[in-house]
């Protein structure tokens, strides 16, 4: 059950970049050997047979669950600050975006 | 002796002026200052405010108020690090959340105060959620009061620790995979998983949004009921919270379930369940048939794909709402020359191995060229399992398994392997992709081999699981099963 199959093409580099977490060599070489198992592992669900089957993406699926478009407060410019690592006029600061 | 007492008897004596809110939240902070050292359930607790809370409460009572209307007024409740409480500390046991504060309050925290009860403390639990020891907590290591060389189980560790030790008299916790089902049986309480949409979500940070749910933590079935009847209940503030009507749970204990069919599925009985704890399910068989119900088997024939289903869904639903810890607007920030710099920096830095793992496995399923093969797969296998336990409801009224393969590992046993800390999982994840409740209550005990200590223990966890919005039958089930064992009067400390 517990198979040493890496799945092919998984480039931990690129999916790392992808969710924006930098990683250093001895944690690439972790993390990618031990979800090279876990994908080994998943490859169980290709036995399945799932033509026709419709995706379930909530359980209790609503439908239209809207609120009339109306205004209301939501938290103050002085509560969404609070936690800020840097602000300053009451906006977050960032690194420069732009050049 | 106080904190010894469960929500239903500590309300009788407040409602009768034979103790006092401040009392018995004394009572609480004492035993945490006894035990919370070895045991290291609470990240932080602010004993302080949790008495002006009680005085609160006394001054209440004092008053007149009406029990009826606030069922917990006067009991202290704990919470685990992953629910909002306005002005105190958010960090779902991880470092990327730094200082962060609360700006408000989950919805389940203002109807336990509008209950009446003492909001207190923060609990331990594996970051963000992700774990089955309270291993992965950036913070600490809980341990279970029934054997401290034990995890607790997770990620729900702390709450669960908490309530097993008596340092609160209930608390709350999350379940996606089974996060409060497992922790539950571990340390020997119930532990109770709401039908998706049962309980809002809103102040509860997301770890997988399709199957999160908040849950009770208690000594007794009676107190489960209490507690989910109190936090249940639509909310527009969360558009996943179901506009069904909240029955009145703790009303519906009649311990009769004579005619009852309850089901057994054959693929949970098999290999990897301890003897001990096949044993205690099989003792907890035949006394539901001495108390009138009919036990047959079932099958759930897509057992063997939740596991692999579960971390497919999960990690990519994760590596979305985890997407917003960047540094930028709240937590911990490590700089960079440019955002992108920043983001990675800040994210390497602040997340824990196990989080890392999933939301990079969560990315990897989700993104251009493997969605189809995995994620979209994944989905349409969901789909066949929630057949497969709705199908199985057309036989029988609930389900009844173990709630966990063996009882409490050792701490460190399987950190080394993140795969099989997956796979001890096996019993409680079904139920979240099925959008089913679920509980866990103690029914016995496995020989620990403590050095020592030969009469210790390890509880061993009953799991029922019902019908979606059939909270209602399986805690009738459960608190007959309860009320005809001695399993709850036991204490691990």
């Amino acid at each position: 059950m517990v198979s040493g199959v890496s799945a092919p093409d998984f480039d931990i580099k690129y999916v790392a970049h992808l969710a924006r977490l930098k990683l250093s060599p001895e944690e690439e070489q972790r993390l990618g050997a031990q979800l090279g198992n876990i994908l080994g592992y998943i490859e169980k669900l290709k036995e399945v047979e799932v033509s026709g089957v419709e995706p379930t993406a909530h359980a209790f699926p609503l439908v239209n669950v809207f609120r009339a478009d109306e205004p209301r407060p939501g938290l103050s410019t002085e509560d969404a600050l609070r936690n800020a690592p840097k602000q300053s006029s009451g906006l977050f600061v960032v690194p420069k975006v732009v050049e | 002796m106080l904190h010894r007492l469960t929500i239903s008897e500590l309300t009788a004596r407040l409602a009768r002026r034979e103790v006092s809110a401040r009392e018995a939240t004394q009572a609480c902070l004492d035993q945490i200052a006894r035990v919370d050292g070895d045991i290291r359930a609470f990240i932080s607790h602010d004993p302080a405010d949790a008495l002006a809370q009680a005085d609160g409460a006394d001054e209440a009572i004092a008053a007149g108020a009406d029990f009826t209307r606030q069922p917990l007024l006067g009991v202290p409740i704990a919470l685990k690090d992953v629910l909002a409480v306005k002005g105190q500390p958010l960090n779902c046991c991880s470092q990327i959340l730094g200082n962060f504060r609360s700006p408000y309050d989950a919805t389940v925290v203002e109807k336990l105060k509008a209950a009446g009860a003492i909001i207190f403390g923060r609990l331990n639990m594996d970051e963000f959620a992700m774990g089955s020891s309270t291993e992965n907590s950036a913070f600490q290591t809980t341990r279970n009061p029934w054997d401290t060389a034990r995890i607790p189980g997770g990620s729900s560790g702390g709450s669960a620790a908490a309530v097993a030790a008596d340092e609160c008299i209930a608390s709350l916790g999350s379940d996606t995979g089974g996060s409060i089902r497992q922790p539950a049986a571990l340390c020997g309480c119930v532990g109770m998983k709401p039908t998706y949409g049962r309980v809002s979500r809103y102040g509860l940070v997301a770890f997988a949004s399709s199957l999160d749910q908040i849950g009770p933590f208690t000594k007794d079935v009676r107190d489960a009921a209490m507690v989910l009847e109190a936090i249940s209940g639509h909310d527009p503030r969360d558009s996943t919270s179901v506009p069904q009507p909240v029955p009145h749970f703790s009303k519906q204990l009649t311990r009769d379930i004579r005619g009852l069919r309850l089901g057994l599925p054959k693929e949970y009985m098999v290999g990897g369940l301890a003897p001990e704890v096949k044993a205690a399910v099989d003792a907890a068989v035949k006394q539901l048939e001495s108390l009138g119900a009919s036990v047959q088997e079932i099958s759930l024939p897509h057992t063997d794909y939740d596991v692999a289903v579960y971390y497919i869904i999960a990690t990519a639903e994760a590596s979305a709402n985890l997407a917003r810890f960047d540094g930028v607007r709240y937590g911990a920030r490590v700089d960079g020359a440019d955002p992108l710099e920043m983001y990675g920096n800040t994210r390497g830095a602040g997340f824990g191995a196990e989080v890392k793992r999933r939301i990079i496995l969560g990315t990897y399923v989700l993104s251009s060229g493997y969605y189809d093969a995995y994620y979209l797969r994944a989905q349409k296998v969901r789909t066949l399992i929630r057949q497969d336990y709705l199908k199985a409801f057309e036989q029988v009224d609930a389900i009844l398994t173990p709630t966990t393969p063996t009882p409490a590992f050792k701490v460190g046993e399987k950190s080394g392997d993140p795969l099989q800390m997956y796979l001890s999982d096996i019993f409680t994840i079904g139920c979240n992709l099925a959008g089913i409740p679920g509980l866990s209550l103690p029914c016995g005990f496995a020989p620990d081999a403590k050095p020592g200590a030969p009469e210790a223990k390890l509880p061993i966890g009953l799991q029922l699981l019902g019908k979606p919005f059939g909270e209602e039958t399986i805690l009738r089930i459960a608190h007959a099963y309860e009320q005809s064992t001695p399993w709850h009067k036991e204490r691990a400390l």
